[in-house]
């Protein structure tokens, strides 16, 4: 077991292509740590520095505080999953669990014992002597986790290996596999592209972009407390929804399109610089469950908008609205067909399911100030301080 | 809609049914041909109309191939060329092919499309050429003057065989070995080499037919008695005088036998690709 350190890792392609930028990263010991981040942000590639698979142009890794930079993959002491397993075809399952230690010259019943154990653990047992092509998809996700864990590494990388799996057994192999990692207790990185495995199963979770780190934060703070407007499109589902917005005299108001809201005192307070933008645009992003549904005579911060879509989730409503206000779009947080589709003045709330709302109907929503997050337009970054 | 169903007879005789069946007649008629005539007497090989059984079963044809046409000899000289220049086209074949499909290097294009203007080069063009340098050599009436041209001639396609082959191999099975701990050679033998058995066996059932049949480098190069493989062999049965045809088609049956079984034990392999199960299907 042991920690994992990035310090300022460089990737450059000979083709020029800078995949990861000045990455800086500490992997506690028996950490949880998730990479997210939409495709082609880096993060695999940032994964597979790790394992020894891609060279680092520059910055130094260090495993268990010994630089690895020059090591092979087998001398750092690491197992990987893969998304697609990798599993050997001609091998039997108890052969592929096994491998690495054939290779290290286990003998063999000690061999034997610890793909026992392994397969204990995952339930493989039974399916010792079957072929990975006589397998379902979640059984040969579990070949591939019993490979890393029998040679009990110092660290596990994943490689999205959820994604291959379906809904269901996702959501099932989701649990068992951060089970697993808390049971054996070995630091873990895992990369994914669905923000809900990394707020399910990260003890932190780090979101890149571009090749660029954004924020490192556990799942609520990364939540509660995004750093910038990426951060804030990107983690959570549905998405923030994050509008222009100009600041009022004093701070004592914000204008959203046609819509005015009070902007209480204890709202500036917690940021105080916020008064600094006074009669200036910034960006603000409220969590569709910070929106609840409120009669339009209510006192209080409110916003009303033309509702376009209703879907009953049962436990609630999730309400698609418009309006008059410009919708932000974070760059890359959503692919494009889906940052296309998003309607200028768009915004969804979770609303209770007993609200009585139907599509073109006007709804007013209660706004909760607390929860709102500021953005500074030409930065990007959250407002603080 | 009217429901169709089918049942008995009619299920049986679909149209898919009757041209496989046709095919295979087609295709399966002259073996037969072949086989049957081969157990014929001389007289009635010749009959009018033809026997379609032959009656009666003489195994006289056989004894005579191999007694009085030495075609004992033609058999084990075809053994020999046939199966080590398979062995050799494999071993360089499969080197080469996963080089070229794994491999970082220059020149791969420029290589792959080099060896596809080779393999279809006509042997006849370098026939003559062939024939003055293995005369030099001494390797006229040789075993090594048809195992080398048979490997260089054949090298071609088994390489574009396996080089497709190895590229369709998922490069994470290479990197799991990396990190399991396996160095290139071991990763080469205990997992790229399992999994491109399919490929393998391809290219070795072509091959070996290819080598097992050719004629013209066979006649031109060995065609001392002690050194003549089956096709030429049996070409030279006939004499000037007379064709014995009893003795041409029992050789001919034996010829095929080899690669019968190797395409019988072979086809599961050559069916079906190893690599399901691998990666998520």
């Amino acid at each position: 077991m042991a920690d994992v350190s990035m310090d300022k890792l460089n990737k450059v392609y000979e083709n020029g292509f800078h995949a990861v930028k000045d990455m800086t990263l500490n992997v506690g010991d028996g950490e949880f740590m998730v990479l997210v981040g939409p495709s082609g942000c880096g993060k695999t590639t940032a994964l597979r520095m790790v394992a020894g698979l891609e060279d680092i142009t520059s910055g130094i890794l260090r495993i268990g505080g010994k630089e690895v930079n020059d090591e092979t993959p087998k001398e750092r002491d690491i197992a990987m999953v893969f998304q697609n397993y990798a599993l050997y075809p001609h091998m039997t399952v108890a052969e592929n669990i096994g491998f690495a230690l054939k290779l290290r010259h286990m003998p063999k019943d000690e061999l034997n014992a610890k793909v026992k154990e392994a397969a204990e653990i995952l339930g493989l047992t039974d399916w010792l002597d079957r072929k990975p092509g006589q397998l379902s998809g979640g059984q040969r996700q579990r070949v591939a986790m019993g490979r890393a864990i029998v040679r009990q590494p110092s660290v596990f990388l994943m490689d999205e290996p959820l994604s291959n799996l379906d809904a269901k057994l996702r959501v099932q192999m989701r649990a068992e596999v951060a089970r697993i990692q808390r049971h054996l207790g070995v630091s873990t990185i895992y990369v994914t592209h669905d923000q809900v495995e990394a707020m399910t199963m990260g003890d932190r979770v780090t979101v890149m972009r571009s090749g660029v780190l954004q924020q490192v934060d556990t799942p609520q703070h990364l939540y509660d407390n995004p750093d910038n407007i990426f951060v804030a499109a990107f983690i959570g589902s549905p998405a923030m929804n994050l509008y222009d917005a100009t600041v009022g005299p004093g701070a004592r108001s914000l204008k959203l399109g046609s819509q005015e809201i009070d902007l209480p005192e204890s709202v500036v307070l917690k940021r105080p610089s916020l008064r600094s933008y006074a009669g200036k645009d910034v960006v603000v992003g409220l969590r569709p469950e910070h929106l609840p549904a409120e009669s339009a005579d209510a006192t209080g911060p409110k916003l009303t908008g033309d509702v376009d879509i209703v879907e009953a989730l049962g436990s609630e409503l999730v309400v698609h609205f418009t309006i008059d206000a410009n919708r932000v779009l974070a760059e890359g947080a959503q692919d494009k067909d889906e940052a296309a589709a998003v309607k200028t003045g768009e915004g969804v709330a979770r609303i209770s399911a007993k609200t009585a709302v139907k599509p073109g109907d006007r709804l007013t929503f209660a706004v909760d100030i607390d929860e709102m997050q500021f953005f500074d337009t030409q930065t990007g970054l959250a407002i603080r301080g | 809609m009217r429901k169709r169903k089918r049942t008995g007879w009619r299920r049986v005789i679909n149209g898919i049914n009757i041209s496989t069946f046709l095919v295979v007649v087609f295709i399966g008629a002259p073996l037969y041909w072949l086989i049957a005539s081969s157990f014929k007497t001389p007289v009635n090989i010749g009959a009018s109309p033809p026997q379609l059984f032959p009656n009666p079963v003489s195994g006289a044809n056989y004894s005579q191939a191999f007694n009085q046409y030495n075609f004992g000899q033609y058999f084990i000289n075809s053994l020999i060329v046939t199966v080590l220049a398979t062995a050799l086209v494999l071993i360089l074949g499969t080197l080469a092919g996963y080089a070229l499909g794994r491999l970082p290097m220059r020149g791969k294009f420029t290589l792959m499309v080099s060896l596809l203007i080779i393999s279809v080069f006509p042997a006849i063009a370098v026939i003559a050429p062939l024939y003055t340098l293995l005369k030099d050599l001494g390797w006229l009436n040789s075993y090594q003057g048809l195992i080398i041209p048979y490997t260089a001639f054949n090298l071609p396609f088994a390489i574009w065989i396996l080089r497709n082959y190895m590229l369709g191999i998922p490069k994470e099975m290479e990197e799991t070995g990396r990190i399991d701990g396996a160095g290139p050679l071991r990763t080469v033998w205990s997992i790229i080499l399992p999994m491109a058995l399919p490929g393998i066996f391809t290219a070795a059932i072509f091959c070996f037919t290819a080598c097992w049949t050719e004629f013209l480098m066979a006649l031109t190069f060995n065609s001392a008695n002690n050194f003549k493989t089956i096709p030429v062999g049996i070409a030279t049965f006939g004499t000037a005088l007379e064709v014995p045809f009893g003795p041409i088609f029992a050789a001919s049956v034996v010829a095929v036998v080899p690669i019968g079984i190797l395409v019988f034990i072979f086809r599961k392999f050559v069916i079906s690709g190893l690599t399901s199960g691998a990666v998520k299907g």
